[in-house]
């Protein structure tokens, strides 16, 4: 266990020490670099509550080797909030309910964001297929789908950056 | 539509934010979207080692050595415990103590714990496990309920295989009517499924004297007296902090990894955190009980049930957990929400090697819930009736006698709850919808199906369910508030699984008191007892401390206001956030100072346990006033069959439900959507397979759960009259909607297997699957 190698998380170079190489991006973030957002919960990908962005592209990390992800754009749930203020999606899942437990929800707000800057107005259809890769056990999904609905209805009206 | 928005418009802006009756957001939903917020797993301590669990793999066997040295050999592992090193009681369980801490002797079931280990990371504990040399004499395992019903098998424990048996019998026994109807039922093993895996951090004192433990659970102070009872510690040396709870439903009402923790921290004077992997959590936690049930009903010609008859065989697993408590439940739900004169029920919940069941949400009346709406059904195939029309005509109705003798004393609004459904709007695009997408079909993306072969299907179900713990137990809740300068803190240790206790807690706080500013103090054992988050039970039990304790600091600020104003304190009311005078001798200026204000500068400090009323009991015949309370719900499902290849996909559930009063909108409709994705996994999905004792398919790969694709929109309507035993006069809700989604989505499946060939099919198993529906 004694690898070293750099990953590029939310825009900051990090340094891993120690590692072994067997480790998957979900327990590097955790155990290595103390970024704990994103959710360990099935290891075989079927749940997404470990979703995140590898150079914009929707991963499980506890599906990716973190050594591989060297030289990649690596975004977790804590590098979608701006300041600290909480991003559109994220303040919309708060206030339509469709956070319980909260346990899925970081790697659904990864999820969200990533249909909602690909697909600004997605149907009812397709966020239910883009997110069907990520298991809420809580809430039923009603309120997560009218959270995105939310975020897609305002962002029209007042267009935005994507983040 | 949206429930909250009528709901919110009901109180036409006269309330204040977040009070009683407004959907405030949750105090804790920033951290959650931001990912700061601390599940158990999340938690960690200088210098901590990770634990790790050696499980039996096998269903029954004698342990004939353990030999832990070659694990020793590995450099990094710091510990390896087993039975030998259980200071205190040997075993543990929520009713009967009978599970081991770690098997010694035999093993029962697949997955019982047999030692742990400490190390320096997660793979060294992988590789300590698999170098443990455990010796097994492999047994005959006892699987089948019915012989452990039968008898003639030798006990597979020392308190035998039967866990409970038990019988109702009321009225006539022999009264019979010109219609009869019988079925025999199979409810599959269900699981919780939560996502926040089983994970505690255990920290011990320096010295070692006692340790705090940081635990996901449902329950502090029943984990507390379990652990220490099995550490040989005093309650007051072990402390419990509620870790992050990533959901529950059940699962966590037993102790998992609790006693171990904190046996690795004591025994390594280190912390220590564990956590299961999820293959490892189906071992972990108990299930919903898998059962057979067998009903027949007695009806006149016009569909009023004259009589019931069932048989129950619950399939405990191989340690008692709640399984006794569970059968109660289902065998004094037999009626479900309908009048019945005379009944004659025999329930068992048997020992086998199986996976361990116990509580999961619905607690019995799931299973019994499938059997009499089924049953339902087919009285009103044979009385000539729709669905609707037998379930208003048998409706029950506030103080009716129930089978146990008991007086329903609940508002029960079942006939409203029926009606208010039937009127919700059907789905009004055609199969397919209307722009013709396969996805919507059966088999979605498979686009396996013929649209011209679909079938639409309607069902029905209605249930009753108990809420609080029953028979004799003594239930108590505990809060405390304090009140100073205008802030209001709050305290309990009410277990928040994602309910949303804390959100309701505010909101009473500040609808009591007067205040916009409350704190939610930590939830831990440096408080009396919440009792557990189950049985839908903390609205009506924590709801009530919280109630409680916030007027009995009301009463001390009036006493001061009064002291202060010259103003006796009987005459004294909150009126939104102010202290007024309700009766101002004429001509003086009325009394009105702002609660901020009135409050400054003292420090009321009110602790308070609020407990329901008393229960009994049941008699050797199934009489007494077991239950405390009861709510009802009613569910439509619409679903479409592809019947060549067994494939459904539901198009919507439309449901009213009784909840008292609904404190907050927007929790209560969350419930209700979550419960029901939990019932349509039960009715369509999820099945835990054990063969030959093993479990088959302990993963999120093979265990389905329902997706965003699989959940169909829900339409609700919270039926509100506010129940005048209830503290707030609101109901739990989490249950109800789990529990009579299952059988309206069968009833539905049935309905449109029926328009085949006119016959259809009885599907009397839950989950169908495929096979069910085609061959």
């Amino acid at each position: 266990m004694n690898e070293q190698y750099t990953l590029h998380v939310n825009g900051v170079d990090r340094a891993v020490t120690d590692a072994w190489l067997g480790e998957n991006l979900l327990y590097v973030l955790r155990e290595r670099l103390g970024l704990l957002a994103a959710k360990g919960a099935c290891e075989q990908g079927e749940c997404g509550s470990c979703s995140v962005l590898v150079d914009d592209r929707l991963v499980c990390s506890c599906l990716v080797l973190a050594a591989s992800a060297v030289g990649r754009r690596i975004v977790t749930v804590e590098g979608l909030a701006e300041r600290g203020a909480p991003s559109d999606v994220q303040q919309a899942f708060v206030d339509t309910g469709a956070v319980q437990c909260g346990f899925c929800t970081p790697g659904l707000i990864v999820a969200a964001h990533a249909l909602l800057d690909r697909s600004p107005d997605p149907s009812d259809l397709e966020i239910r297929e883009e997110l069907s890769g990520n298991v809420c056990r809580c809430t039923g999904y009603g309120r997560i789908i009218e959270a995105v609905q939310r975020v897609a209805v305002a962002r029209r009206e007042t267009p935005q950056e994507p983040s | 539509m949206s429930t909250v928005e009528t709901v919110e418009t009901r109180v036409e802006g006269r309330a204040r934010d977040g009070v009683i009756g407004t959907s405030p957001v949750r105090p804790d939903g920033i951290a959650k979207v931001q990912g700061s917020f601390a599940f158990s797993s999340d938690l960690s301590a200088e210098g901590c080692l990770w634990g790790a669990t050696l499980r039996s793999p096998h269903p029954y066997a004698r342990i004939v050595r353990i030999d832990a040295g070659p694990a020793w050999r590995i450099s990094g592992v710091e510990a390896v415990i087993t039975a030998d090193d259980v200071p205190g009681r040997l075993t543990y369980g929520l009713i009967s103590q009978d599970q081991p801490v770690f098997a010694s002797g035999h093993v029962r079931y697949v997955g019982e714990p047999v030692a742990a280990v400490a190390a320096d990371h997660p793979e060294t504990c992988r590789r300590a496990l698999a170098a443990i040399v455990v010796e097994y004499e492999v047994l005959d395992p006892l699987l089948d309920p019915e012989v452990a019903v039968a008898g003639t098998r030798d006990p597979i424990h020392p308190d035998g295989n039967v866990l409970r048996h038990q019988r109702i019998i009321c009225g006539d026994v022999d009264a019979t009517g010109p219609i009869v109807v019988e079925g025999t039922y199979e409810i599959g093993m269900q699981d919780q499924a939560f996502l926040g895996l089983e994970a505690a951090l255990a920290i011990p004192d320096p010295g070692g004297g006692g340790v705090e433990l940081h635990i996901a659970t449902q329950w502090l102070h029943e984990d507390r007296k379990q652990i220490a009872a099995c550490l040989g510690l005093p309650e007051t040396h072990v402390r419990l902090v509620l870790g992050g709870v990533g959901g529950a439903f059940g699962a966590r009402e037993d102790i998992s990894l609790q006693v171990h923790t904190c046996l690795l921290a004591l025994r390594l004077s280190r912390p220590v955190r564990m956590q299961y992997s999820r293959a490892e959590s189906f071992l972990g936690h108990v299930h919903r009980h898998p059962a057979t049930v067998w009903m027949r009903h007695h009806a006149t010609d016009d569909g009023v049930i004259v009589k019931v008859e069932a048989r129950y065989v619950f399939d405990g697993g191989a340690y008692a957990s709640t399984s006794s408590a569970v059968l109660l439940n289902a065998i004094t739900h037999t009626q479900g929400p309908y009048r019945c004169p005379n009944a004659v029920v025999d329930g068992w919940a048997v020992r086998t090697n199986h996976l361990p069941c116990g509580a999961m949400r619905g607690f019995g009346v799931v299973q019994a819930c499938f059997a009499h709406e089924s049953q339902l059904d087919r009285l009103a195939e044979a009385s000539g009736l729709d669905p609707v029309e037998v379930r208003l005509r048998n409706a029950i109705h506030t103080g009716d006698v129930l089978i146990t003798g008991q007086v329903l004393e609940s508002v029960a609004p079942v006939a409203r709850c029926i009606r208010e459904t039937a009127e919700l709007p059907l789905p009004d695009e055609p199969i397919g919808g209307h722009d013709r997408d396969v996805m919507r079909l059966p088999g979605g993306a498979g686009r396996t199906a013929d649209t011209g072969h679909i079938r639409r299907g309607i069902g029905w179900g209605v249930a009753m369910k108990n809420l609080m713990y029953s028979e004799g137990f003594d239930d108590y809740s505990t809060a405390r508030c304090r009140l100073a300068d205008g802030r209001a803190t709050i305290k309990f240790a009410t277990a928040e699984v994602g309910q949303g206790f804390v959100t309701i807690a505010a909101q009473i706080a500040r609808t009591i008191l007067g205040v916009d500013d409350v704190a939610i103090d930590v939830i831990d054992t440096a408080i009396g007892s919440a009792g557990s988050t189950s049985a839908s039970r903390q609205t009506w039990m924590s709801g009530g401390a919280v109630d409680a304790a916030c007027r009995a600091a009301r009463e001390r600020l009036f006493e001061h206001v009064g002291s202060v104003h010259g103003v006796d304190p009987l005459r004294l009311a909150i009126d939104g956030i102010d202290v007024v005078d309700t009766f101002p001798e004429s001509g003086g200026p009325a009394l009105r100072v702002p609660v901020a204000e009135a409050s400054a500068g003292i420090d009321i400090d009110e602790t308070v346990e609020y407990r329901h009323r008393p229960t009994e009991d049941l008699d050797e015949n199934g009489q007494g006033n077991c239950h405390v309370a009861f709510a009802f719900v009613a569910h439509r499902a619409v679903v479409d069959v592809d019947p060549d290849l067994g494939l459904i996909k539901v198009i919507q559930v439309a449901t009213a439900q009784d909840v008292g009063r609904a404190l907050n909108p927007l929790s209560v409709l969350g419930q209700i959507e979550g419960g029901i994705a939990q019932g349509l996994g039960l009715a369509v999905m999820e099945e835990i397979i054990q063969i030959d004792g093993r479990i088959r398919n302990a993963s999120f790969t093979d265990y389905l759960l329902p997706t965003m694709l699989d959940m169909p929109p829900v339409v609700a309507t919270l039926v509100e009259e506010p129940d005048p035993q209830a503290p707030l006069g609101a109901k739990g809700v989490g249950e109800p909607p789990c529990i009579s989604v299952t059988p309206a989505i069968v009833a539905a499946i049935r309905d449109a297997l029926r328009q085949v060939d006119g016959v259809g099919k009885p599907l009397t198993r839950v989950p169908v699957r495929p096979a069910d529906i085609a061959l």
